[in-house]
C-alpha cells in the first residue's frame, strides 16, 4: 500500500524567534530551517510501516518555497521513494493545504496519509483534520501506536486525560504525536543515494486549487515578558517569599 | 451575530473549560446557544443551561456521539453550525480534534488557540511556542474558532435559565469506531485549572521519585504535571505533559523541579502568576522566568520545603 507524508520546512525548533521591530511578523532572515519535528515522525512512522512490509510506497509532498526541496530531499534520505512539491511563495495556510493535500490524494491514491500533529510554526493543528474532512476519511489523530491490519488502522490516541485507541476504515489520516516513535537520522549514503530519487514540481494551478490566504494578520508581537525574579537562598527563604510576597500558600 | 459554543464533557458532567469558552463567547456578542452532543447527556445538558449568558441548549444524545468520535461530530457540528457566525470550542484534544474537520466541511478557516478576542472577527493568539502573539482578522462569512482555556476567566456555572431543545440529528459516519480508552484516574485536581500545578523533569531521575512531588502536591492541593522528558523517560504518563505540545496552564503557583526550561517547556506554563523553580544548575533557563529561584538539589530541597509547609 502507498502512503502520502505531507511534511512542512519550519523554523529549526531550537531557534527562539524574534519579532519583528515593526510587528509584522517573526524575523526568519538567517535562521535555521529543518523539517517540523512532527513531520520527521511522520516520514519514520511511514518508513517503519514500510520496513515491516505493510507499505510499498512512501511519497513525501511539501506545499512552499522553492527551498523546501531541501526536506523533501531529507525525507528521501530518510527512506521515502520520491516527493512532490507545490511550489508557492504565498503564506499557506491550513486549508488551502488540505485542498492541495486532497488533490493530490486525488491523484495518487494513498491507503494512508501521515501528517504531525502540529506544524511549530503556526501552532495550528489543523491540516490533517482538514484534509481528512475533504476526503471523507476517518482520522486518528495524536498517535502515539499505529496498528495496520486487515484493511483497517488501528490508531492509540493521546488525549487530555490519557489514551483513546479508536479503528478506522482505509484510506485514513493520521497524525503524529511525539511518542509515536524516535526517528532515526539519515546516513551520508542515503543522502547521497536521496539526491537520484525523484522530486516532481506542481503549482496550484496544476492542481486546480486556490491557495489564497483566508486569516490575514494584522500584527505580531512580542508576548509579555517576565519581571527577572530572585534567587532564594534557602528552603526558609522560598516559604517566606511564597507565603508574605506573593501570597500564594 | 450568534455564537454557538461546544459543550466540552464526559457524558455525566460539564467540563469547566466550556465556561471559559462562553467567557470568549461573550466577548464576540450576540446570542450564545451551548451544543451538548454525546450519549446519555441530558445532565450535562442540564448543567449547561444554568450557565450565565447562555440563551439556549441544543442537546444530541445518541450512541453515535458517545466517544466523541470526530467523524461524526465535525459532521453534527458542520451541520447544526450553519446558523451560527461563529462556532467555538475548547482548544482540547476533542475540540483539536473535530473543529478544523468542521471547519473544512463549511469551507471555512479555522482559528486555533484564540487568547484574546479584539472584535468579532480579530483575535489574539499565539505562534512559535508562545514566543509571539499575532493578532489576526478571519475574512470567512463563518469563524469556527478554538479558544485557549486558560486566557478566559470561566463565566458563572450557575444563573441561567436557558431552554433545552433536543436534536434528533443522528450523524453517524461509520468509518471509525471506538476501541478503548485507558483514562489517568487521580483525585488531585486537573491540571488546566488548578490553582497550583508542581511540575517534576527528568531531573527527578525516575517515576518513584515523583512520590516527593505527589506528597507536597497533596498538601497543596495542587496539581501534578511533567516536562516532556520525564514523560518520554517513562517517568509518568502523557496526560501530564505541560508545554507547547501539551497542555497549557497557567495557575497562581507554578513549580518547575528539576525542569531546564526549554522554550517548548515554557510555553505551556510562563502565564503562570508566580513560578517557582528548583534545579541544581544555575545557568538553567528555566530561572529567567521564574520569580523564585532556588538552586538546590531537588532531593534535598522537596522534601525540605515538604516538612516546612
Ligand atoms: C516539537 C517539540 C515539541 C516539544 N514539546 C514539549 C512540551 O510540550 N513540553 C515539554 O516540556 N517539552 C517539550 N519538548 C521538549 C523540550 O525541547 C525539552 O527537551 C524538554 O522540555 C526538556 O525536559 P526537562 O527540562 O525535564 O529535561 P532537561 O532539559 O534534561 O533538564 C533537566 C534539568 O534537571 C536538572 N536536574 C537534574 N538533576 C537534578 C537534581 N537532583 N536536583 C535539581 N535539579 C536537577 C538539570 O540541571 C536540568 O536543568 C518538545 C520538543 C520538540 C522538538
Ligand atoms: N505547507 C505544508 N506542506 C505540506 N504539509 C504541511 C504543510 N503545512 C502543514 N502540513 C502538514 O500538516 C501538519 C500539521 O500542520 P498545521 O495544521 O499547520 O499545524 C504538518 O505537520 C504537516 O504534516
Amino acid at each position: 500500500m502507498k502512503v502520502l507524508v505531507p511534511i512542512k520546512r519550519v523554523v529549526d525548533y531550537n531557534v527562539k524567534v524574534r519579532v519583528k521591530a515593526d510587528n509584522t511578523g517573526v524575523d526568519l532572515a538567517n535562521v535555521k530551517m529543518a523539517m517540523n519535528p512532527f513531520c520527521e515522525i511522520a516520514v519514520e512512522e511511514a518508513v517503519r510501516l514500510k520496513e515491516k512490509g505493510v507499505v510499498t510506497e512512501i511519497v513525501a509532498v511539501s506545499i512552499g518555497p522553492k527551498t523546501a526541496q531541501e526536506q523533501l530531499r531529507t525525507a528521501m534520505a530518510l527512506g521515502a521513494d520520491r516527493s512532490i512539491l507545490v511550489e508557492t511563495d504565498e503564506d499557506v495556510q491550513p486549508l488551502g493545504i488540505a485542498k492541495a493535500l486532497k488533490a493530490i490524494v486525488d491523484e495518487e491514491k494513498p491507503e494512508l496519509v501521515i501528517l504531525g500533529k502540529q506544524a511549530i510554526d503556526g501552532d495550528n493543528n489543523q491540516t490533517g483534520q482538514m484534509l481528512a474532512a475533504l476526503t471523507g476519511m476517518p482520522q486518528g489523530t495524536f498517535a502515539s501506536e499505529v496498528d495496520v491490519a486487515d484493511g483497517k488502522v488501528k490508531v492509540t490516541r493521546e488525549i487530555d486525560g490519557g489514551l483513546q485507541t479508536v479503528e478506522l476504515n482505509l484510506p485514513a489520516v493520521v497524525t503524529t504525536d511525539l511518542r509515536l516513535n524516535e526517528p532515526r537520522y539519515a546516513s551520508l549514503p542515503n543522502i547521497m543515494k536521496a539526491k537520484k530519487k525523484p522530486l516532481d514540481t506542481k503549482t496550484a494551478a496544476d492542481l486546480g486549487v486556490d491557495l489564497t490566504p483566508r486569516v490575514t494578520t494584522v500584527s505580531v508581537e512580542a508576548p509579555a515578558e517576565r519581571q527577572a525574579g530572585i534567587i532564594v537562598g534557602s528552603v526558609d527563604e522560598l516559604v517566606e517569599k511564597l507565603k508574605n510576597e506573593a501570597k500564594v500558600i | 451575530m450568534s455564537v454557538l459554543v461546544y459543550a466540552e464533557h464526559d457524558n455525566a458532567a460539564l467540563n469547566k473549560v466550556t465556561l471559559s469558552v462562553v467567557a470568549a463567547a461573550k466577548e464576540i456578542g450576540g446570542d450564545i446557544t451551548v451544543l451538548v452532543a454525546g450519549k446519555g447527556c441530558g445532565a450535562v445538558a442540564e448543567e449547561a443551561a444554568k450557565i450565565d449568558g447562555v440563551s439556549k441548549v441544543l442537546c444530541a444524545d445518541n450512541d453515535a456521539y458517545e466517544h466523541q468520535l470526530a467523524e461524526n461530530i465535525g459532521d453534527l457540528v458542520a451541520e447544526v453550525g450553519a446558523d451560527y457566525s461563529h462556532i467555538l470550542a475548547a482548544a482540547t484534544t476533542t475540540g483539536k480534534n473535530f473543529a478544523p474537520r468542521a471547519a473544512a466541511l463549511l469551507d471555512v478557516a479555522q482559528i486555533s488557540e484564540i487568547s484574546d478576542v479584539v472584535d468579532s472577527d480579530t483575535f489574539k493568539r499565539p505562534i512559535y511556542a508562545g514566543n509571539a502573539i499575532a493578532t489576526v482578522k478571519c475574512g470567512d462569512a463563518k469563524k469556527v474558532i478554538t479558544v485557549r482555556g486558560t486566557s478566559f476567566d470561566g463565566v458563572a456555572a450557575e444563573g441561567g435559565s436557558a431552554s433545552v431543545e433536543s436534536l434528533d440529528v443522528v450523524k453517524d459516519a461509520g468509518i471509525s469506531s471506538f476501541v478503548g480508552e485507558e483514562l489517568a484516574k487521580s483525585d488531585r485536581p486537573e491540571l488546566t485549572s488548578a490553582e497550583i500545578v508542581i511540575s517534576g523533569g527528568r531531573g527527578m531521575g525516575n517515576g518513584e521519585n515523583f512520590e516527593i512531588l505527589y506528597k507536597l502536591a497533596d498538601k497543596l492541593g495542587a496539581g501534578v504535571g511533567a516536562s516532556r522528558a520525564a514523560v518520554d523517560a517513562g517517568f509518568v504518563p502523557n496526560d501530564m505533559q505541560v508545554g507547547q505540545t501539551g497542555k497549557i496552564v497557567a495557575p497562581n503557583l507554578y513549580v518547575a523541579v528539576g525542569i531546564s526550561g526549554a522554550i517548548q517547556h515554557l510555553a505551556g506554563m510562563k502565564d503562570s502568576k508566580v513560578i517557582v523553580a528548583i534545579n541544581k544548575d544555575e545557568e538553567a533557563p528555566i530561572f529567567q522566568v521564574a520569580d523564585y529561584g532556588l538552586v538546590a538539589d531537588l532531593f534535598d530541597a522537596v522534601p525540605e520545603l515538604d516538612g516546612k509547609l
